[in-house]
């Protein structure tokens, strides 16, 4: 991972995988960015995640084993029925902690570890739903530095998540759901390109 | 990766502290998930920072008693995974058979549901009168609740049907019996199974086993404290023997897999070389 690369993490539940399958076919190639997803599921779900997006070749889409290495350019899934975090190791880890917000994996908790973490590098997103999931997340991703994302409410198949996270006042941006993998591409280029200019 | 803010230290100092004062080592346990459990400590005794606990934690005598239970988590059931008891059921006891006495350490064994699975599993394959299962558990607490063999009866709908998932085909209310809202395993099934309290993190092998079975435990440890558990579960292991990890646990990341082969690849059922 390299010392600019940009965490993105994803929360999304009721209608989850539809929004998800525009944002990720939507993304370039070779970007510089993690992508680490939680996405409510039923807990004994079994999923063949190449079949859900087929659309998604540049990128390896992988359900997340516990303490498995984190890299760039690789789409991650927490895993059914377990909580997801990242670890400052360069690392994921698991746990079967109680469920938060009726919600394991919550994305709360997946969002406040990568921004205890990660901080500014941190982008939060927060995609369609029907709970309150994530909001507190999208809090701290803000309070550590990190850009925030809604999707626009109107824009979602069950409002409620993107409402509650709009409603904390730390969402940076709405977006309509077309509009996120394009404002993640601008970001990551002009990163890199930013970067580039600095050597 | 963001620089340690004064929340981080006092953390780290607090693991110190319990260790130091209590014997209990969590300075490897997986930092992000154990930070969130203390945070909710924290919460729930209105205590305003890590020092704060830590405080309570050196001076008061029985304070540490409780938190042990709230640190850990006990999270667990019977039959969880299905697939990972039809793998045991159908691929390695066979193997199994051909042992005159069988050892069997279950690490991490929490209130006991998975336990008794194996136990019941051992039973239908007419290997139980030959097997003793060590059980063991850094929690005295969930040891305790564990030797009862006793669960709330709104749970049976859910076990029996992860029963019978797993490959299990006798009526299932063979294996308990209800008095009120508590179903109460039968004795038979408790029978060869021992209880005590182990520490994967400090303790040493005791056990030349067969087969060990410890599942969504290490997902708490770091990867070096993963690295020791695995270490000295592979050295109670006699030759050719079982040792099963949760199915989101895997040994691939480890140094200490070369030692093991895979056996079952999605139930994480690996071989001692
Ligand atoms: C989530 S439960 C898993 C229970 C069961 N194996 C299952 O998968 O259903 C984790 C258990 O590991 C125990 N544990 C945590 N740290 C331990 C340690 N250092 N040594 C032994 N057991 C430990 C906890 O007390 C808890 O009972």
């Amino acid at each position: 991972m390299r010392k600019n690369t940009r965490i993105i993490v994803i929360g999304a539940s009721t209608g989850g995988l539809e929004a998800l399958r525009t944002v990720l076919s939507g993304l370039d190639r070779d970007l510089n960015g993690i992508f680490i997803i939680c996405q409510h599921i039923e807990r004994s779900a079994r999923l063949n995640y190449k079949m859900i997006f087929p659309d998604v070749q540049d990128y390896s889409l992988t359900e997340v084993e516990d303490k498995q290495p984190i890299e760039s350019g690789v789409v991650y899934f927490a895993p059914p029925g377990y909580h997801l975090y990242v670890e400052r190791l360069g690392y994921f880890g698991l746990s079967l902690d109680a469920p938060v917000n009726w919600s394991r994996p919550s994305i709360d908790v997946l969002f406040e570890s990568a921004a205890h973490v990660h901080g500014c590098q941190v982008v939060g997103i927060l995609l369609t739903g029907a709970n309150g999931d994530g909001a507190q997340g999208i809090r701290e991703v803000k309070r550590l530095g990190g850009i925030t994302i809604a999707q626009n409410p109107e824009s979602a198949v069950a409002d409620i998540m993107p409402r509650r996270a709009i409603e904390t006042g730390c969402v940076d941006h709405v977006l309509d759901l077309k509009e996120i993998a394009p404002f993640l591409v601008r970001l990551l280029r002009k990163d890199h390109s930013s970067h580039k200019g600095a050597l | 990766m963001t620089p340690l803010v004064p929340d981080d230290i006092e953390f780290e100092l607090l693991l110190e502290a319990i260790w130091q004062k209590h014997g209990y080592d969590f300075r490897q346990y997986a930092r992000s998930s154990l930070r969130r459990r203390m945070e909710a400590f924290l919460q729930k005794y209105n205590l305003a920072s890590f020092s704060h606990l830590q405080y309570r934690i050196l001076r008061d005598p029985s304070f540490f008693g409780r938190s042990l239970d709230e640190i850990t988590v006990r999270t667990t059931e019977m039959f969880r995974d299905s697939f990972f008891f039809t793998a045991l059921r159908n691929e390695v006891l066979p193997i199994l058979q051909t042992y005159p006495a069988l050892n069997i350490w279950h690490a991490g064994c929490s209130t006991g549901e998975e336990v008794y699975s194996v136990a019941i599993l051992l039973m239908e394959a007419g290997l139980y009168e030959r097997s003793t299962i060590y059980a063991t558990d850094i929690n005295p607490v969930v040891l305790e609740a564990a030797q009862e063999g006793r669960y709330p009866v709104a749970k049976i709908k859910e076990m029996t049907k992860a029963y019978q998932q797993s490959g299990g085909v006798l009526p299932f209310s063979n294996y308990y019996t209800c008095k009120d809202d508590v179903a109460k395993l039968n004795p038979e099934i408790k029978k060869n199974v021992v209880f005590s309290t182990h520490n994967l993190a400090t303790d040493e092998s005791f056990i030349d086993a067969q087969l060990v079975i410890c599942r969504n435990v290490l997902i708490y440890f770091d990867r070096n404290l993963q690295d020791r558990a695995v270490a000295l579960m592979t050295r109670s292991l006699s030759h050719r023997g079982f040792l099963c990890l949760g199915s989101k646990e895997s040994a691939s990341f480890l140094k200490a897999k070369v030692n093991l082969e895979v056996f079952a690849k999605d139930a994480k059922i690996y071989r001692k070389l």
